[in-house]
């Protein structure tokens, strides 16, 4: 990730970091990880950003947000849409899972664990109201296709959990 | 490049259709996870079509944009197979539909994340995160009605004997799908189909169901030729850039 940002002009980062993602709005399009670089040529600001989910309606609007965004600095851009390498949740920075959990939304486990806890079979998602990890599966696709709908049987409040993409 | 593009509809043409079918369900689903889930399948499919038809639309150049490639194609010209354009008469055939083709989905993206084409394998990479969810949903429930009451058991496989007879020709190749194939581009289906069956016939045997045994395959979507059900698909699909030419939202 960071490796992969190395060529982000830390100006260019800040802009970028105020934009956040429309569907959650705690987090910047930076701490998904969508922005895949930006680069300042020719007076033109230049973006690529890759999409969470092939259908993820929010593209299109992180894209307007984008060039908005940036206009209001001075800057004029263009922001294309990449494909490859495709996005995987491993992309979320630490910030990022910290103000997921905080929102409201468990943030995704590792690979193997999410298909345990996907099919029922483990206890493994973490209530990010309470705490505790006695959850259930309600359904395998929230109220968006990147999460899961579990409830709590501690606090029986209902939650989000955003499902691992590798 | 004509090879390349109807081969690329004719993997794109499927996703299109059955987003659209489950697209219907939209509000009527039996209750509001699967509604909710059947929808977000959906919305899956149709961002896979986008990322394939603005492909072919760079292909085809001039006016071309995914839009058109989507709405203003005659009916003969979509490629997808017959089994995605099936009703959802019940809650049992959206789930069978979905499960006889999540299964050869997968294994098709499986190969064609290794395709030459740089851009069919991105697509394939990306969607293949998307479709196994999809065939884990489409399989639990597999399980699920059919290892669950004599009503759903019964509803369950009437769907599965039902729309048996579309699998064969999610593996047939189209003269497109041939040249591509030997190019290093297309998937060679006719090697998935015994894993297909395999796999298939498991998650039937799980779900304590019978895997149908026929004589006959239905075909003919792939060369454009649909069931009864296509038009009204297309009729509601098209209905606003049929009303109101290149409108745009």
């Amino acid at each position: 990730m960071t490796e992969q940002l190395a060529n982000i002009d830390q100006k260019l980062f800040e802009i970028l970091e105020t934009v956040s993602d429309p569907e959650i709005p705690v987090l910047s399009i930076m701490e998904m990880g969508v922005v895949r670089s930006a680069e300042l040529k020719n007076g033109i600001v230049e973006v690529e950003i890759t999409p969470t989910y092939s259908g993820c309606p929010a593209m299109d609007v992180i894209g307007d947000d984008i060039k908005a965004a940036f206009r209001k600095e001075g800057y004029e851009a263009k922001v294309e849409l990449i494909l490859s390498p495709a996005w995987t949740t491993d992309w979320i920075t630490p910030k990022g899972r910290a103000a997921l959990e905080k929102y409201g939304i468990a943030s995704p486990l590792a690979a193997d664990a999410d298909k345990e806890a996907l099919l029922g079979n483990k206890k493994l998602v973490k209530c990010p109201q309470c705490g505790s990890l006695n959850t259930k599966l309600i359904s395998q696709f929230g109220s968006t296709a990147c999460k899961a709908f579990f409830q709590c049987e501690e606090c029986l409040e209902p939650f989000d959990y955003f499902k691992c993409l590798k | 490049m004509n090879n390349l593009i109807q081969y690329i509809l004719g993997i794109a043409d499927n996703a299109l259709i059955l987003g659209q079918r489950l697209g219907e369900l939209c509000g009527h689903g039996p209750s509001l996870e699967t509604d909710i889930a059947m929808t977000n399948i959906s919305l899956d499919l149709l961002g896979q079509t986008r990322s394939y038809y603005q492909y072919v639309a760079k292909m085809q150049g001039g006016e071309a944009t995914e839009d058109t490639v989507a709405f203003l194609r005659l009916e003969r010209e979509y490629k997808n197979v017959l089994l995605v354009e099936q009703p959802n008469t019940d809650f049992g055939y959206s789930i069978a539909r979905q499960f006889l083709f999540d299964v050869f989905h997968l294994a098709l993206l499986e190969e064609l994340q290794n395709s030459k084409d740089e851009m069919l394998a991105a697509i394939a990479k990306k969607s293949i995160k998307e479709v196994l969810y999809h065939t884990r949903f489409s399989s639990d429930w597999i399980k699920r009605l059919g290892d669950g009451t004599e009503e759903s058991h019964n509803r369950i496989q009437t769907a599965i004997n039902d729309l048996w007879i579309f699998t064969d020709e999610l593996f047939h190749q189209t003269d497109a799908d041939k040249a591509m194939v030997t190019e290093g581009i297309g998937v060679d289906t006719s090697l998935l189909k015994s894993n297909y069956y395999k796999k298939v016939s498991g998650i039937l045997d799980e779900a304590t169901l019978q895997t149908p045994v026929v004589e006959y395959f239905q075909k003919g979507g792939k060369q454009g030729i649909h069931s009864e059900h296509m038009g009204f698909i297309l009729t509601e699909l098209q209905y606003m850039q049929r009303t109101y030419p290149n409108m745009t939202w």
